[in-house]
């Protein structure tokens, strides 16, 4: 079986759960061969990659790779496209890994499908469009085909693979360091699970009123073992970081449950979260748009009924 | 700076949008077309570095015909002067013809600094940006919520997953933003009035040797297979918080088993 290429998304050199999902879909394609970019491959994340069905790790371990934007890793994956004649690229649909399936696109004259929710045979992708009214079925009809598959689109399950370690040698051409990455601000991490991997979460927005009250978000989620998110209105306020809004321009998320609390519910918020498979609102506003698209929802102050829910889950356990 | 700025007209995200049932593109013609919204946030940039460095800023879009209603919108908001790329040939183009045809609408018009919102509303494959950083070879700054313009040198801080990088690169350069970077100003009637006198230049694809075989409908790299209305959400249940607002949200998430 031809191999599929899985592109890596990895922070401080732990592989994310996405390519653990990437893996899992590869594997009911092909054989699936994982391309780590960078430095930083540790002995745990070789492993990680094996256990969910990695036959091969094709490593660039120069720091080039990630010190300039988005251009060295689709030089990478179009140079193991050409050595490897792989049946096909699978990338995280983030928006770097977007980025990178588009480069690569251009660079090996591929068809690229974003944002797919499913991958079947012939690599016929699932796509939900126009704010999920839409369900589309496609497909690449030249080169390789590039596929940027959104988290949580499958389960992960692991099925040991060889994990054998390849180095790649890479020249990247003077385009690919064109844009340098000079510095790297990384803004708090937390403990909590990460947005877009999340199976749960719990996001606040305007009605939140202030930063200190998001620990009323915080401690639903910590309870429930959530991740949290933010509308635009609170990321715009400063109340929350920016890589934690959920929207069009924010993270799109497809959790089993996502909260939403004091959030009206606008089509850019939605765009972001209206692929998950529960949805429980709460906002003291009945007419609020977000409760057109809510399984469960409470009209109330989300000060009253987001504490009691914690502790009424915190019962629970 | 010659700045370019991309603007594409979306249909407008509040009325219903639908794929023709005969080849499975979008029916542009069906519903409203507005300015993509983050489009206006790449306008405002491209007007602010303008103000801060002079130059001249060109709206370059590729549409049909009733494109002209986005590009008079940037061209009230303040931009200079406009090029229309507009051919039957490019209808159904996707993303890598797209990019294909704009670069070389681009290579034609020459630029210092190209800018792009970050995502369409309707298509939302947000690679836009990328693809044409790589077909001309260009430094590639997107995601972009600051720009700063110094001589020929350009930097920005593009948002990532963990908070943001400092990314520096040399002029020419493809730039886009995010709905964070600036607020987009609204048209003043003088603008509108003067928008209309602004020279707006329609290109067909052989004006921007755009080869016929690498764009439309039949070039695709990619195409939809088929689709279907997706099945309505079946209605929730609202209720009033009585005091016991918290606790019957929580029987819910237990019916549910996600406690
Ligand atoms: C180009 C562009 C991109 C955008 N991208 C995004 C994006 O990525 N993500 C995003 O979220 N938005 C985005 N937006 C903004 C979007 O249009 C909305 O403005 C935003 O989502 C509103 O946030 P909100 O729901 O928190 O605030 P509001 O719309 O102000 O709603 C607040 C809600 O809280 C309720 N409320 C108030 N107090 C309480 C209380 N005590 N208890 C319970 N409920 C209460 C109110 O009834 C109201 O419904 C974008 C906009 C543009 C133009
Ligand atoms: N037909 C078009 N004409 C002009 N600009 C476009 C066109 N399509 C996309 N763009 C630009 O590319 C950006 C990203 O679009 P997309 O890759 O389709 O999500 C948009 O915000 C526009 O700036």
């Amino acid at each position: 079986m031809s191999e599929i290429l899985v592109l890596v998304e990895q922070l401080d050199g732990e592989v994310k759960k996405v390519t653990l999902e990437l893996l899992t879909l590869a594997r009911g394609l092909g054989t699936p061969a994982a391309v780590w970019a960078g430095p930083g491959l540790t002995d745990g994340a070789k492993a990680k990659l094996a256990e969910y069905g990695a036959e091969k790790i094709y490593v660039a371990s120069s720091a080039d790779v990630v010190d300039h934007v988005v251009a060295p890793k689709a030089e990478l994956l179009a140079q193991l496209v050409a050595d490897k004649s792989p049946a096909a690229v699978l990338v995280a649909a983030t928006a770097e890994g977007k980025e990178v399936a588009g480069r690569l696109a251009v660079k090996t004259d591929s068809g690229v499908i974003t944002d797919a929710v499913g991958l079947g045979e012939g690599f016929v992708a699932d796509q939900s469009i126009f704010g999920g009214g839409v369900n589309v079925r496609s497909r690449v009809r030249k080169g390789t085909p590039i596929v940027a598959v959104r988290p949580n689109s499958t389960a992960p399950e692991p099925a040991a693979g060889a994990g054998a370690e390849e180095e790649v040698s890479l020249t990247l051409s003077e385009a690919a360091r064109a844009a340098r990455i000079v510095e790297r601000v990384k803004q708090e991490k937390g403990a909590r699970p990460e947005l877009t991997e999340a199976a749960i979460v719990v996001s606040g927005g305007r009605g939140v009123g202030s930063a200190e009250n998001f620990s009323v978000i915080e401690g639903l989620a910590d309870a429930l073992g959530a991740a949290v998110g933010a509308s635009r209105a609170a990321t715009d306020a400063g109340w929350y970081p920016h890589q934690f809004q959920v929207g069009q321009t924010g993270k799109t998320v497809s959790p089993q449950l996502y909260i939403a609390a004091g959030i009206s519910g606008a089509i850019q918020h939605r765009a972001g979260m209206q692929t998950a498979k529960t949805i429980v609102a709460i906002n003291k506003d009945p007419e609020a748009p977000i409760f057109e698209l809510a399984d469960y929802g409470v009209v109330g102050d989300l000060h009253q009924v987001v504490p009691q829910l914690t502790e009424e889950v915190a019962k629970r356990k | 700076m010659n700045i370019v700025v991309c603007v594409k007209q979306v249909p407008d995200t509040a009325t219903e949008r639908k794929l023709r049932s005969d080849d499975k593109t979008l029916d542009r013609d069906a519903v409203d077309g507005v300015v993509n919204e983050l489009d206006e946030y790449a306008v405002e940039e491209a007007l602010k570095l303008k103000e801060a460095h002079g130059g001249e800023v060109t709206v370059l879009s590729m549409g049909p015909g009733k494109a002209t209603e986005t590009i008079r919108k940037a061209l009230a908001m303040g931009a200079d002067k406009a090029v229309h790329l507009s051919d039957d040939a490019l209808h159904g183009s996707d993303a890598l013809s797209t990019s294909y045809a704009m670069a070389q609408a681009l290579k034609k018009i020459g630029f210092d600094l190209v800018i792009l919102g970050s995502e369409s509303t309707d298509a939302r494959t947000g690679v836009l940006a990328a693809m044409l950083a790589e077909r001309l070879g260009t430094p590639q700054l997107t995601l972009a919520n600051k720009v700063e313009v110094d001589g020929s040198s350009i930097a920005i801080q593009r948002l990532t997953d963990y908070g943001f990088d400092r990314v520096e690169a040399t002029l020419p350069a493809v730039v886009s933003v995010v709905e964070k970077i600036n607020e987009p100003r609204y048209p003043s009637f003088k603008g509108i009035m003067a928008a209309k006198k602004k020279p707006v230049e329609t290109l067909g694809i052989a004006d921007a040797e755009i080869a016929a075989d690498q764009v439309g409908l039949d070039a695709a790299w990619s195409e939809v297979v088929d689709f279907a209305a997706a099945p309505p959400r079946a209605a929730g249940t609202i209720v009033k918080d009585e005091g016991d607002g918290g606790v019957k949200a929580a029987e819910f998430l237990a019916s549910k088993k996600f406690i």
